[in-house]
């Protein structure tokens, strides 16, 4: 498989190609070879963006293509700052990003911790921790329905059996109290080994040496603790936290099947009312105003944190 | 304390690894539960898969790969009775629940398109990336820091503002729920990936190679043919797993730019129903089979996962 891929690969660039080519500068070659990329992202990502940010200005409906088109100006901005609706749905993804980077860093730091103690098998062992991970979140996020069900569910049935709760009260999905949670436990089972990987290779790239002075200095292990491993892995802890953070922000796929924004709007995170406005009230130019907000946001929170762990990096 | 013990003083305590040991294995076992429960479920029947208590023990049955791949209509037992013996398995299952096989379900032709568009998208993403990668790489261009952030800066849009314009986009072009349209869509979020991964791959290896063969007369482009892309070959397929686990697993383009002829396996299983909700068996089986491809690739993958995961800034 692995050498089937690479080879498809290597044949792809015709040789008659090749052969006309023979001899172009190293300049031209450098933008024959980047050209492609650009051109194609320019085509999927910039152009429709630039479509978006013309459309957050309208009232455009996308199901509605022959109605006139009114320019707004920034009422959709306005419009969106104002919605009540709009900053639940900010809170509720706030909630769901503070919680389930605490919970996976801790969880995620704690885990990687133990294995780099180095026991026996422990390289086997991280590796089924890395499986959930992999998974498509869709898939099994929708498998966790299942294990949600009240009674017939496993995880409905282990905590009623744990905790003795009668078993049809666990009702992890249609609970206004349960449900956030329910969305943060699975995401927390997905992506705890996600950090977990990232926080073991900050754990390997601090130097045995620095220990062994410690050692000779006798600081007592909790002191080790605090004053080399972890500041020494904090750039790495921020790294995780950074991309965990980018994509919980946008989480869509796990919360769309496993609550699907419900019950109510209790676990409406920002993607789901995105969608929602977008693609089953068709308010196109209202949503697209949403996304660019969002997407903003993104970026500035994503800039402001990269500088932050540069100045950790620097330390 | 003496530095002259046999072990490095720094050497965690044999008790220290019995209790790390224990504590990680637990966690790994708890955390296999939902998957050996997903493999578990798509071997029971309907009534074993919603008993309570959750039945561990049962008689192993593939009735839900039966449902997953048929679609079946209820009949009266009389025009059970009145037609021939059962052919196949799958066939007699059903009759038993006073059903006949209607005809082929949908799953196989949305796993087909699964197979189509993850493999298309990610032989143009690999293909684009290993170009620029070596472009970014070995030449000088000009606002190369900024074109490679701008690369990665189409990461950080969430998929649904994304899909907005693309949905209109694709409705001009004729581009909606086709399997080209989703190759294009894909190709150009995995392209980042493969560029920042191919970059790190191909700064390591040492540029002498190619001026050595350039030296003893071959040109720019076979030297990049000859010395670089066989050394690469390692970097190269681990991007393709990366970006072929991606295109595998996505949910959000698919589900709302997808509904019929192009839809890939991730929106279709979810809604795979039977009589009175959802059939989990069938549902089961379904993600076993749409599973099993990643579970290998993660396990072929191990040693380059963290440089996947974190757009080669970490490379351990």
């Amino acid at each position: 498989m692995l050498d089937r891929t690479a080879d498809n690969v290597a044949r792809a660039t015709p040789e008659p190609l090749a052969k006309k080519i023979r001899g172009i500068s190293d300049k031209g070659l450098a933008w024959l070879f980047i050209s492609p990329t650009i051109l194609l992202l320019l085509a999927i990502n910039i152009f429709p963006l630039f479509w978006a940010i013309y459309l957050s200005f309208t009232n455009y409906r996308a199901n509605r293509p022959n109605e006139v088109v009114k320019n707004l100006g920034l009422a959709n901005y306005q419009r969106i700052l104002g919605d009540q609706d709009i900053w639940i749905a900010m809170q509720t993804t706030a909630h769901f990003v503070f919680w389930t980077i605490l919970l996976q860093t801790v969880i995620g730091f704690t885990l990687a911790w133990l294995i780099d103690r180095k026991f026996r098998g422990h390289a086997f062992w991280t590796t089924v921790i890395l499986v959930p991970m992999m998974l498509s979140p869709a898939v099994v996020g929708n498998f966790w329905r299942f294990l949600y069900e009240p009674q017939i569910g496993l995880f409905s049935y282990v905590v009623s059996f744990v905790t003795g709760i009668p078993p049809t009260n666990v009702q992890m999905l249609s609970n206004v109290e349960l449900a956030p949670w329910s969305i943060i436990i699975v995401d927390t089972w997905m992506w705890t080994p996600y950090v977990m990987l990232i926080c073991l290779a900050g754990l390997r790239s601090i130097p045995e040496y620095i220990y062994e002075a410690a050692e000779v200095d006798r600081a007592s292990n909790w002191r080790q603790f605090w004053s080399i491993t972890l500041p020494m892995a904090l750039p790495f802890i921020m790294l995780a936290v950074l991309f965990r953070g980018i994509e919980n922000f946008k989480m869509f796929d796990m919360v769309n099947l496993l609550t699907g924004g419900g019950p109510g709007s209790t676990t409406e995170v920002a993607s789901i009312t995105l969608k929602r406005q977008a693609f089953e009230s068709w308010r196109t130019g209202y949503s697209s105003a949403f996304a660019i907000i969002l997407f903003v946001a993104v970026f500035g929170l994503a800039n402001i944190y990269v500088k932050a762990l540069n100045k950790v990096k620097q330390r | 304390m003496s530095l002259t013990t046999a072990h490095s003083v720094v050497a965690p305590s044999s008790n220290a690894k019995l209790i790390a040991g224990t504590i990680i294995i637990a966690y790994a076992l708890i955390s296999i539960v939902p998957l050996l429960w997903i493999f578990a479920t798509s071997f029971k029947t309907p009534p074993d898969s919603i008993a309570y208590p959750p039945k561990i023990v049962f008689q192993p049955s593939i009735e839900g790969y039966c449902n997953l791949f048929t679609t079946r209509t209820r009949q009266t037992p009389e025009y059970i009775n009145s037609l021939g013996p059962a052919t196949g398995f799958c066939d007699e299952t059903v009759r038993k629940r006073n059903m006949v096989i209607a005809g082929p379900s949908n799953f196989l032709p949305r796993f087909v398109n699964s197979l189509i568009i993850a493999f298309g998208s990610t032989f143009c993403a690999v293909f684009l990336g290993t170009l620029s990668a070596y472009g970014f790489s070995r030449f000088k261009v000009p606002l190369a820091d900024d074109l490679l952030f701008f690369i990665l800066s189409t990461r950080f849009m969430p998929p649904i503002a994304v899909a907005i314009p693309i949905y209109l986009m694709y409705r001009e072009l004729g581009l909606s729920d086709t399997a080209l349209g989703m190759i294009l869509l894909y190709t150009a979020v995995n392209v980042s990936l493969a560029v920042w991964l191919l970059k790190g791959f191909i700064d390591e290896i040492p540029r002498e190679y190619e001026e050595a063969a350039m030296i003893d007369g071959y040109t720019r482009l076979q030297a990049f043919w000859r010395t670089v892309l066989p050394q690469a070959t390692t970097g190269i397929a681990a991007t393709a797993i990366f970006c072929l686990i991606f295109a595998w697993n996505e949910y959000a383009f698919a589900a709302l730019l997808t509904s019929g002829t192009a839809q890939t396996a991730p929106p279709f299983i979810p809604t795979i129903i039977g009589e009175g909700g959802q059939d989990w068996p069938a549902v089961a089986a379904g993600t076993t089979i749409f599973l099993v491809p990643i579970l290998v690739f993660t396990i072929l993958l191990r040693k380059q996962l963290l440089r996947g995961i974190t757009f080669g800034a970490v490379r351990k």
